[in-house]
């Protein structure tokens, strides 16, 4: 019964996408693997969603209230056809900090995911250039306020500490304090120009401008090269450091493959997979240092294949891979705003992380008080068996086998939810419990009661917070 | 260990993004002060002077009278050797006492484990909010994190109450600690366990509490207020944590509005705390601290203040001996550290003195090492 083509399939859509429901595992199974890598790698061939449907329904994104847009986000994360565009933008929002509780221009920030949207896949320098020019990341790390005579070095720090070096690798630092205040000489000057005021129209999107007046022309000398650069000559330097080849690699790794230490360690902790990062890092400097290509390398290493289950879920895997299994959130409507907000509850306020470092990810995102959403919203979800996804998976498990027993009806289950494995403790647990329902084969409705309590207990496993 | 009600409590409030140490505590009389902060200033008319030479911040009326009746241990010019200007790792080096390497375990999360090394009860460490901070992580050390103390619980979504309770009996035996599944599962399994047994106490505070404190609606004050909720409740929680709303402090622009809000809340937070816990004869046994990981650079950068070092923490309660404690940082540019403040108070000695001198606990093993204590706990 158990299709390990499929179990690998769902392991690549809940990776490079939110999860798939069955229906969708069994037509990307047919279709093969490396070709569904190839269709999640080239999101812009699959039909975006219908904008106009969005704009009727949540055309106030624009208004700026950081609900609506996580509403908005939630949404799209849900039903895009384009999974990893969505994924991949998740993914940068998590390196490239920007918080609302500082901006408090949300609109600003879902510029920027845009932005990631569709320069996501592209070149790392690209990308940089992009968010060294995006209203709401220099309003968020000051560098509008950073001036010829007063020199804010926030922006210039968390470029290289956060967003493309990181401190150090192999026990070595990979730039000076030097090199920190030369990177903030050479974004003097990038600046924002001013919004127009929030009503009676709602809110405008800030531009980017550069201020030749407030630049320093200076010579500067930025690891270890000379000259009077001005941001892009940063970020050209930046972009060819094996460093940022290493530092991105990771951040692919652990977000894709399998959770690897925090931040800070890397300094001094080797990565846990040295052939992989070897390869994404290679295939960085060969591709012109081309995120789809890493991307491409990585999904098709036999690391990935073999990472099942290597990662905790991320609260927007929780809550969006549970709304795609329901399915019954393919139409914008109010109640995609409470879901988004039990991310928020869950540790991740997307367009808010914490702090410009991001969400700790990994078995941080898993504490008593977390671990507690989790588990209710999930159970609270799969339990209602009214909903499209659940009935769909009972219809099944109705067709498949009559009678069914035990041991069918929770691999049945299983694989509907795209092909989980469980501990043998925790499976005999189960076992006992369904001998306490009653008869399975009674057709009289205790049989989708029966169903959906098992897959209540099943989301409430510890194995159903692995990805 | 049980704990009885006047067990000593700690209860620990982090103003997260770096506080400004200099507008907090304002040496007003110093014209060095003036001439760094030529925009980033508290006016010398405005300070409510502590003595003549330091004032607090005009917008922390409470602080200052809590000073007064001699509650307040001010504790100048601390930090750590080679101080970090990163928030993410400073704060790790608060958490951690950790300044060379990179450490996971986190001290409040020791001194649980001392408390209660046999886990007798697991709230005897409580946090309050969404993420458990590292300073109380720990392995095998079960910390309660409560996002909201009304609806706290597991599988509450399961309406039909014996199906509730067969749910529960099945989560209980599946996070029990299953063996040789590697230490993430066995993490989630004693994390699983740990929320179990935590909610069922936890849910009994609230009904047990009235009060006629009104707090401020900002999560900082509910999330206090929780944690007076809790210790009143008396279920032997021993050390009760919250973060100020992360990065708040972190004011690199337009700080003299921002700054003036965040001072107004933390003094009305502290006092509504303090008036609560002695409306219910529970405040002699507490003692608030409240830290930030660094303070900010001396000369202002035009509208804020950039990362910096050598900040103040604040020592709140019944038992303290009020005062002020180290030494006010030099504003001498020649005394600096790359234009921040020198510490000269570690905070590692300050942890010491609330570990041993308060907890009754060996303080050398939670903070790797001796460090100098403080004398601003009254022995009485």
């Amino acid at each position: 019964m158990i299709n390990h083509d499929t179990n690998l399939i769902a392991h690549l859509m809940r990776r490079a996408g939110f999860g798939a429901p069955h229906e969708e595992l069994v037509r990307l199974t047919n279709m093969g693997y490396e070709a569904t890598v190839e269709e999640l790698l080239h999101p812009k061939d699959q039909p975006d969603l219908e904008m106009d449907v969005m704009n009727r329904y949540m055309g106030w994104r624009d208004l700026g209230y950081l609900a609506a847009n996580q509403g908005y986000w939630t949404y799209r994360m849900v039903n895009s056809p384009r999974q990893l565009e969505e994924k991949i933008c998740l993914f940068w929002h998590g390196i490239f900090c920007v918080g609302d509780s500082k901006c408090m221009a949300p609109h600003n920030i879902m510029l920027q995911l845009d932005q990631f949207r569709d320069h996501g896949f592209g070149s790392f320098e690209t990308i940089l250039n992009y968010l060294a020019t995006n209203p709401a990341m220099l309003y968020y790390l000051d560098n509008q306020l950073s001036h010829k005579e007063a020199v804010n070095e926030n922006w210039g720090r968390e470029l290289l500490e956060l967003f493309s070096m990181g401190v150090g690798m192999d026990d070595q630092p990979n730039y000076t304090e030097g090199d920190v205040k030369a990177c903030a000489q050479a974004f003097t000057g990038w600046t924002i120009g001013n919004g127009l005021p929030r009503y009676p129209y709602g809110r405008y999107y800030n531009q980017f401008l550069y201020n030749q007046f407030d630049h320093i022309n200076e010579p500067k000398t930025f690891l270890g090269e000379t000259g009077d650069f001005n941001g892009e000559d940063v970020i050209r330097i930046i972009s060819k450091q094996p460093a940022t080849a290493r530092f991105i690699s990771r951040h692919l790794y652990n977000y894709f493959v399998a959770d690897e230490p925090q931040v800070p360690a890397w300094q001094t902790i080797p990565p846990r997979d040295p052939e992989l990062i070897r390869a994404l890092e290679d295939e960085y400097f060969r591709s012109g240092y081309e995120i789809r290509s890493m991307l491409r390398v990585l999904f098709n290493s036999d690391s990935f294949k073999n990472a099942r289950f290597a990662k905790v879920k991320s609260p927007a895997e929780v809550v969006c891979g549970t709304l795609r299994l329901v399915g019954d959130f393919t139409k914008p409507g109010p109640a995609i705003y409470d879901s988004a907000l039990e991310i928020r509850y869950m540790g991740q306020d997307l367009l808010n992380p914490p702090t410009v470092e991001g969400w700790h990810t990994g078995k941080e995102w898993i504490d008593s008080g977390t671990l507690v959403e989790r588990i209710n919203y999930v159970t609270g979800e799969i339990g209602r068996v009214e909903s499209p996804g659940v009935r769909y998976i009972i219809n099944r498990l109705r067709a498949e086998s009559e009678p069914i027993s035990s041991d069918n009806l929770i691999d049945g289950c299983l694989e509907m939810l795209g092909g989980y494995e469980l501990m043998p403790e925790t499976r005999s647990l189960l076992l006992e419990h369904i001998n306490l329902l009653g008869d399975l084969n009674d057709q009289n409705g205790s049989f989708e009661q029966s169903v959906g309590q098992i897959l209540q207990l099943i989301v409430s496993t510890q194995e159903y917070q692995f990805s | 260990m049980t704990s009885t009600q006047k067990d000593p409590v700690l209860v620990i409030l982090q103003l997260s993004g770096g506080n400004d140490f200099m507008n907090t505590i304002i040496p007003y009389t110093n014209p060095l002060y003036y001439d760094n902060r030529p925009n980033v200033r508290i006016s010398e008319d405005q300070v409510m002077p502590l003595n003549d030479e330091l004032g607090f911040n005009p917008n922390m009326p409470e602080f200052k009278s809590l000073y007064e009746q001699g509650k307040v241990a001010i504790i100048q010019g601390v930090g750590y050797p080679k101080p970090n200007l990163s928030h993410f790792r400073s704060m790790d080096i608060w958490h951690t006492c950790e300044p060379e390497k990179l450490a996971d375990e986190g001290w409040v999360g020791r001194a649980i484990r001392d408390l209660d090394p046999n886990k007798d009860n697991v709230l005897t460490g409580v946090n309050f909010g969404r993420g458990m901070p590292r300073a109380m992580a720990a392995p095998g050390v079960p910390v309660a994190s409560v996002g909201n103390l009304e609806t706290y619980g597991v599988l509450t979504s399961i309406e039909v109450e014996q199906e509730r309770a067969q749910a529960l009996d099945i989560f209980s035996r599946m996070y029990s600690p299953a063996m040789g599944h590697g230490p993430v599962v066995d993490y989630l399994s004693q994390t699983g366990m740990d929320a179990l047994h935590g909610a069922d106490i936890l849910a009994t505070a609230p009904g047990k509490y009235s009060s006629t404190v009104e707090y401020g609606d900002s999560s900082m004050s509910q999330y206090m207020r929780n944690i007076a909720q809790v210790h009143i409740a008396n279920l032997g929680t021993r050390i009760l944590y919250t973060t100020a709303p992360y990065n708040s402090f972190d004011t690199h622009a337009t700080q003299m509005t921002a700054h003036a809000g965040l001072c107004t809340n933390v003094s009305r937070t502290v006092n509504d705390f303090y008036e609560d816990l002695k409306e219910h004869n529970a405040s002699d046994n507490v003692l608030l601290l409240v830290f930030t990981e660094f303070g900010r650079r001396v000369h202002d950068n035009g509208s804020g203040t950039d990362h910096g070092s050598g900040g103040a923490a604040f020592v709140i309660g019944d038992a303290v001996k009020g005062g002020l404690y180290g030494e006010y940082p030099s504003l001498e540019e020649d005394k600096q550290s790359e234009g921040n403040l020198q510490f000269n108070n570690d905070f590692r000695g300050l942890y010491a003195t609330l570990l041993e001198d308060w907890m009754g606990l060996d303080s050398k093993p939670i903070v790797n090492g001796g460090f100098e204590k403080l004398d601003f706990i009254s022995k009485s």
